[in-house]
């Protein structure tokens, strides 16, 4: 009866009467949300324009941050060294286009995953050769990143907001806007789609694989470079960085694999519903739920909604 | 057999589209052995044979989906043993498919855009302004694609997602995505399968206007042997990989190999 009470009844009413900090969790949920929608997004573009699950998104986000802090630390001006940093995410793109994508047109979906799972490897063990295995400061100050937090005194408390957090909501949610236009009103854009469609029928009309390719890895090392850059000034930049890319995996069956608003809607519950289970259910089971919380969520989201929450339904024609 | 348009003989025109000698295997499958004839300027070619003739791989080795061990090809005077498919799109080939190949999530208009993508070259960063001289070739290629869009009759879906409209439909944005191509040989892959009478007569029309008012070459394969008959200058005959027989409509119909590869020999 008293765990029924625990379960079902004692959580909401630490809600209610301490609503400052229910609206704090509601924040810290809601960007750790948008964090994770920005790594589900780079899977989704990879995935909508070649059908390819990438595994090695989450090294991306790493190799793209050490790169910046590397050239950095070299001494460095900052904006160069985004520059830069931007030219060697086309070189990979480019590099991984000729040398494992083209090699493998035409064969079945589970070896060019598999192959991703060998990109992944390539990058950590280049990238540990290059840049070492300590993990590494980002220099926020240089990049003009915001410090510090906004306090407001309300609801009988005070809830506190991130500056950092404030521009990594604003960041991701200018470059999804860019995205969905660009996806939706170009002449390349049109291409992706075309291409996510029907390999055989953009090849008809002359759009060239090749290319589109280079566009869409590139852009998901974009979307890598942002993720890398925010996650690692909340943290610190290392190969551990690597692991939360899995948290996408449930963010994808939530939002479904091809779809630009599925990944940010499933990040954002996702993180949502991590941090509010985490802060008042959590503590029933001996905290550390965020870790499994979402695979969880996940799972019932595949008994009963596989294609995700915006999905495309598939119909298998037998 | 068409009477006989005014302009230039087709009959002796130049060849655009030369296939000589070409053999295509899968592993131990031959799917099309030794065959050759040519495609001339302005002209209807009909490629017919029975089921597994090798019909659509012919088609597949000229657009450059596959590419044939041996023979050449030899398109507006060049002569290549292979080609990409996008070098064949920027040649000018464009083509249908025979289970329709449509990007089934975008608008009609949105597919017949798709056919322009040759045709607009603004450098990648105006497009992402949607400004300035992209926007205004984003405009100029919308006019060409009414055009077709009228020309095929087809202005109340084109705000519609292809995969929700019928067969028949479909099948019409699919050439309109060709047709947007400008293409200046058009491969049709039997673009009148599943289609009722009246269907059938509203797409033979559209390809022989095409094939009047744009001088389109097209070559194009169909089982309806009235419908082939009627629409096409020259006809080739496929049978398990190899040419049987290559003529006029009139001279296919009497053709005694022909007769029997459709309707098998008395033993």
């Amino acid at each position: 009866m008293h765990m029924l009470y625990m379960i079902f009844i004692d959580p909401f009413m630490q809600m209610a009467q301490a609503p400052d900090l229910f609206a704090q969790t509601l924040w810290d949920g809601l960007v750790a949300g948008v964090l994770y929608a920005l790594i589900a997004l780079g899977f989704v573009l990879i995935f909508k324009a070649s059908g390819v699950f990438n595994f090695a998104q989450g090294i991306m986000v790493v190799f793209a941050a050490l790169t910046l802090v590397g050239l950095h630390d070299a001494g460095l001006n900052a904006f160069l060294a985004l520059a830069l940093t931007i030219g060697v995410m086309f070189i990979l793109a480019f590099t991984v286009e000729r040398a494992v994508l083209r090699p493998l047109v035409n064969q079945p979906d589970i070896i060019l995953f598999m192959a991703t799972f060998g990109i992944t490897y390539v990058l950590i063990g280049f990238g540990e050769y290059v840049f070492g295995g300590d993990p590494k400061v980002m220099p926020t100050d240089a990049f003009y990143l915001p410090k510090g937090a906004i306090t407001y005194h309300t609801l009988g408390g005070m809830v506190q907001f991130q500056k950092l957090d404030i521009a990594a909501a604003i960041v991701a949610s200018i470059m999804v806007a860019g995205l969905a236009v660009f996806f939706s009103k170009t002449r390349i854009g049109r291409a992706l789609r075309a291409v996510a469609d029907s390999h055989e029928a953009a090849l008809s009309v002359g759009i060239s694989l090749e290319q589109i390719w280079v566009i869409v890895w590139f852009a998901a090392g974009l979307v890598a470079l942002v993720t890398g850059i925010f996650w690692g000034a909340r943290s610190d930049v290392s190969f551990a960085l690597e692991v939360i890319a899995l948290k996408a995996l449930p963010v994808l069956i939530l939002g479904g694999f091809t779809s630009v608003p599925g990944a940010i809607v499933g990040g954002l519950i996702i993180g949502l519903g991590e941090k509010l289970f985490e802060f008042y259910w959590g503590p029933l089971m001996g905290g550390g739920t965020d870790a499994w919380f979402a695979y969880v969520i996940a799972l019932v989201f595949l008994l009963f909604r596989p294609q995700g929450l915006f999905g495309e339904k598939i119909i298998e024609r037998i | 057999m068409r009477a006989p348009t005014n302009g230039p003989d087709v009959a002796a025109g130049d060849v655009l589209l030369a296939v000589e000698n070409v053999s295509l295997s899968f592993g131990g499958v031959r799917a099309v052995s030794d065959v050759s004839f040519d495609i001339r300027k302005g002209e209807i070619r009909a490629i017919i044979g029975p089921n597994g003739a090798g019909k659509t791989s012919m088609l597949n080795v000229i657009n450059g989906f596959y590419h044939p061990q041996e023979g050449r090809i030899t398109f507006k005077g060049q002569t290549r043993p292979k080609m990409r498919p996008y070098e064949a799109a920027d040649g000018g080939i464009a083509r249908t498919f025979q289970n329709v190949a449509l990007f089934r999530g975008m608008t009609a208009l949105d597919n017949i855009m798709a056919g322009r993508s040759l045709k607009m070259n603004k450098s990648f960063f105006w497009q992402l302004l949607r400004y300035g001289p992209a926007m205004q070739e984003e405009v100029e290629h919308r006019a060409r694609v009414e055009e077709i869009i009228d020309f095929l009759k087809i202005q109340e879906i084109r705000r519609i997602p292809v995969g929700r409209l019928p067969y028949g439909l479909q099948k019409r944005v699919e050439l309109g995505r060709a047709l947007a191509m400008e293409p200046e040989l058009l491969l049709l892959d039997e673009p009148m399968a599943g289609m009722n009478l009246e269907e059938k007569e509203d797409m033979s029309r559209f390809i022989l206007d095409v094939n009047d008012h744009y001088g389109t070459t097209i070559a194009l394969i169909e089982h309806d042997m009235g419908v082939v008959m009627d629409l096409s200058d020259r006809v080739v005959v496929l049978d398990h990989g190899e040419k049987i027989a290559d003529g006029t409509p009139d001279e296919i119909k009497s053709n005694q190999a022909v007769i029997d590869a459709y309707l098998g020999v008395a033993h």
